[in-house]
C-alpha cells in the first residue's frame, strides 16, 4: 500500500499507508491526521484540505485543474506547489508522496 | 386563514397535496414551521416543482448531497443578476443589482479576490484584539435585572460596528448600514415592511449610493489607501473601473453579508443555549467546546436559508429533470436537517465529530468569503459571556423575520440576572 507522508508546519513527519483510488484528504481523514479539514467531505468546494506538494513530487502529482485553481485562490497561503488534497488520487506511482500542510486551514 | 385557530403544520404539511407545497412562502419562516415541509420533500421530493408561487414557478433541491451537486455545477447552473441572482424573486431590468455573488466566472473570482484579503488570517489575527473589547464593553453596558431586546443591543450593535470598521464608514452613522442591509432583504409583503415599493427601496439604494460615492471619491484623493474594502475596490484591477450600479451592488453584498448572518447567528444562539440548557451547562464545564459549538450554531440557525441559480442547459439533479432556464433553490436550512449527512439534524450538539461539515456556508466558488469572521466573532462573544458568567433568561420565543431568504430574528426580549 502506498505510504503517504504528512509533515505538519511544525515539521512533524507522520507517515501512513493509504489504500490507492483513495485521496491524500481521505488518507489523512481515515488515519486521523491533524491539519486537514475537508468540510466539503471531498467536492472540490471549500478549500479546507491545502496542502503544499514537496518540490521532488510535483511534476509526478500534476496541476490543478480549473475549479480547483478557482478553490485554491480561496486560500491565503497560496503557492505553486499548492493543491487540495482531496483532488489527489493515490496511485502506487506516489509512494512515498511528501505532502506539507499549510499553519491552518482557515 | 383563521388567525385564531392555529394552523397544525405538522400534519398540514403531510396531507397537503405534493404539488402545492410552496417553501418559498415567508410565513413558513415568521411562524418557525418550515421543518414540517422539508421533512416531507427530503422524504418525497427531494428535487421538487412548486409550479405556481407569488414568485413564480421554481425548483427546490432539499438534500444536502444534491444541494453540493447543483452548487459545483456552476457550469450548468447560474447565479447571474441577468437571470435573477441568487434570490427567487427575479429583479431584472431596471431593477437589476450586479454584484460578484451573483455574477459568473471569471469575472466572479476576479471581484471576489479584490476584497478577500480583508479577512485573511493576518487581519483576521489584527482584528481579534478590537472586536473583543467592543463586546466587552457591549456585555458590560447591558442591563442586569431588566427586560431588553438583545437583537438590537448586542447582534445589531455588534455586526454595525464590525462592519463600520471594514468598510471604514463614518462610525457614528453606522446604523444606516443596518437600515441598508435591512431595506435591501425587506420583502415587500411583509407587515412590518420598511419600505413599501420598489421605486422606494431604489430611493434608499440612492441614499446609500450617494454616501459610499462620497467615501469613494475620498479614497480616489487620498495620498495613501487604507486597509478598508473601499480602499480595496477602488485600487482593485477587476473594480476600479465598475460602473455605480455594480458598485451599489456589491457594497449591498458586502452589507448584508456582514450583517445579517452573523447578527441572526449571535441572537440564534443565546436561543439555543436556553432551549438546551444540557448543551449550555456542558459548554460551561468545557468552554473549549467553543470550536465546535460555533459551527453548530451556525448549521442550526442557517442565516441564509437559500441560494438561488438557474438552469443555463437542461440538467438532470436527482433524476429530475430541469430545463434550460427554470430557477431553483438550495435549500441550505433543509440540508443542513438532512439526517443522510447529519445524525439527530434536529438536535442542537456542540460537541460533533465534525461540526464544520454543515451547508450554511455554500459551496464551491460562491462559498461565503467572510465565514472565519462571522466565526471569530460569535467565538469571542460566548468567550466573553462565559467570563462574566452571564446569566440569560430569554423572555419569550423570538419575533422572527418575514423572509424565506434571510432566515433571523426581529426582535428576542430577554433578562440578565443581577
Amino acid at each position: 500500500m502506498p505510504k503517504i507522508h504528512y509533515v505538519a508546519h511544525d515539521g512533524t513527519d507522520r507517515a501512513v499507508d493509504v489504500p490507492e483510488g483513495e485521496t491524500v484528504m481521505r488518507g489523512a481523514i481515515l488515519n486521523s491526521v491533524p491539519g486537514i479539514d475537508a468540510d466539503c467531505g471531498g467536492e472540490c468546494a471549500c478549500a479546507t484540505c491545502h496542502v503544499y506538494v514537496d518540490a521532488a513530487w510535483k511534476d509526478k502529482v500534476g496541476a490543478p485543474n480549473e475549479q480547483e485553481t478557482s478553490m485554491l485562490s480561496f486560500v491565503d497561503s497560496v503557492q505553486d506547489t499548492s493543491r487540495l488534497s482531496c483532488q489527489i488520487t493515490v496511485t502506487g506511482a506516489l509512494d512515498g508522496l511528501v505532502v506539507h500542510l499549510p499553519e491552518s486551514q482557515h | 386563514m383563521n388567525e385564531h385557530a392555529p394552523i397544525d403544520h405538522a400534519k398540514l404539511a403531510e396531507s397537503m397535496p405534493l404539488e402545492d407545497i410552496n417553501v418559498s412562502d415567508p410565513k413558513l419562516y415568521q411562524q418557525d414551521v418550515w421543518m414540517h415541509y422539508f421533512d416531507r420533500l427530503r422524504r418525497e421530493a427531494p428535487v421538487h416543482y412548486c409550479k405556481d408561487s407569488p414568485i413564480g414557478p421554481f425548483w427546490s433541491i432539499s438534500k444536502y448531497k444534491d444541494i453540493v451537486s447543483v452548487e459545483v455545477n456552476h457550469k450548468a447552473f447560474s447565479s447571474s443578476s441577468t437571470f435573477g441572482g441568487i434570490t427567487l424573486r427575479d429583479r431584472t431590468g431596471d431593477l437589476e443589482l450586479p454584484m460578484f455573488i451573483a455574477m459568473d466566472q471569471p469575472k466572479h473570482d476576479e471581484q471576489r479576490k479584490i476584497v478577500q484579503p480583508i479577512v485573511s488570517p493576518a487581519n483576521l489575527a489584527k482584528f481579534e484584539g478590537l472586536i473583543r473589547s467592543r463586546i466587552q464593553n457591549t456585555l458590560d453596558s447591558l442591563p442586569r435585572g431588566e427586560a431588553f431586546d438583545w437583537v438590537d443591543k448586542v447582534s445589531i450593535e455588534l455586526t454595525g460596528q464590525m462592519l463600520a470598521t471594514l468598510f471604514d464608514f463614518p462610525f457614528e452613522q453606522r446604523r444606516k448600514l443596518t437600515y441598508w442591509s435591512d431595506v435591501a432583504t425587506t420583502d415587500l409583503n411583509n407587515p412590518d415592511r420598511l419600505i413599501n415599493s420598489e421605486e422606494e427601496r431604489e430611493q434608499v439604494f440612492g441614499e446609500c449610493l450617494g454616501a459610499f460615492m462620497q467615501l469613494w471619491n475620498q479614497r480616489v484623493n487620498a495620498k495613501e489607501l487604507g486597509g478598508d474594502l473601499i480602499s480595496m475596490l477602488v485600487s482593485g484591477e477587476a473594480t476600479r473601473n465598475m460602473n455605480p450600479r455594480e458598485y451599489l451592488g456589491n457594497v449591498i453584498l458586502l452589507i448584508v453579508g456582514g450583517n445579517d448572518t452573523t447578527r441572526n447567528s449571535m441572537t440564534g444562539s443565546v436561543w439555543f443555549f436556553n432551549q438546551n440548557p444540557d448543551q449550555y451547562a456542558k459548554l460551561r464545564a468545557n468552554p473549549a467546546l467553543l470550536e465546535s459549538a460555533v459551527p453548530e450554531i451556525i448549521r442550526y440557525q442557517t442565516p441564509l436559508a437559500y441560494m438561488r441559480r438557474t438552469a443555463l442547459a437542461d440538467t438532470e439533479v436527482g433524476g429530475k429533470m430541469i430545463k434550460k432556464g427554470d430557477k431553483l433553490a438550495m435549500w441550505y436550512i433543509s440540508g443542513n436537517r438532512d439526517g443522510d449527512a447529519i445524525e439527530n439534524p434536529d438536535q442542537f450538539i456542540i460537541d460533533r465529530e465534525r461540526p464544520r461539515q454543515h451547508l450554511s456556508f455554500g459551496f464551491g466558488i460562491h462559498r461565503c468569503v467572510g465565514n472565519r469572521l462571522g466565526e471569530l466573532q460569535l467565538k469571542i462573544l460566548w468567550e466573553e459571556i462565559l467570563k462574566r458568567d452571564m446569566k440569560i433568561e430569554v423572555l419569550a420565543p423570538p419575533k422572527r423575520v418575514y423572509s424565506s431568504f434571510v432566515h433571523g430574528y426581529q426582535e428576542m426580549m430577554v433578562k440578565i440576572a443581577p
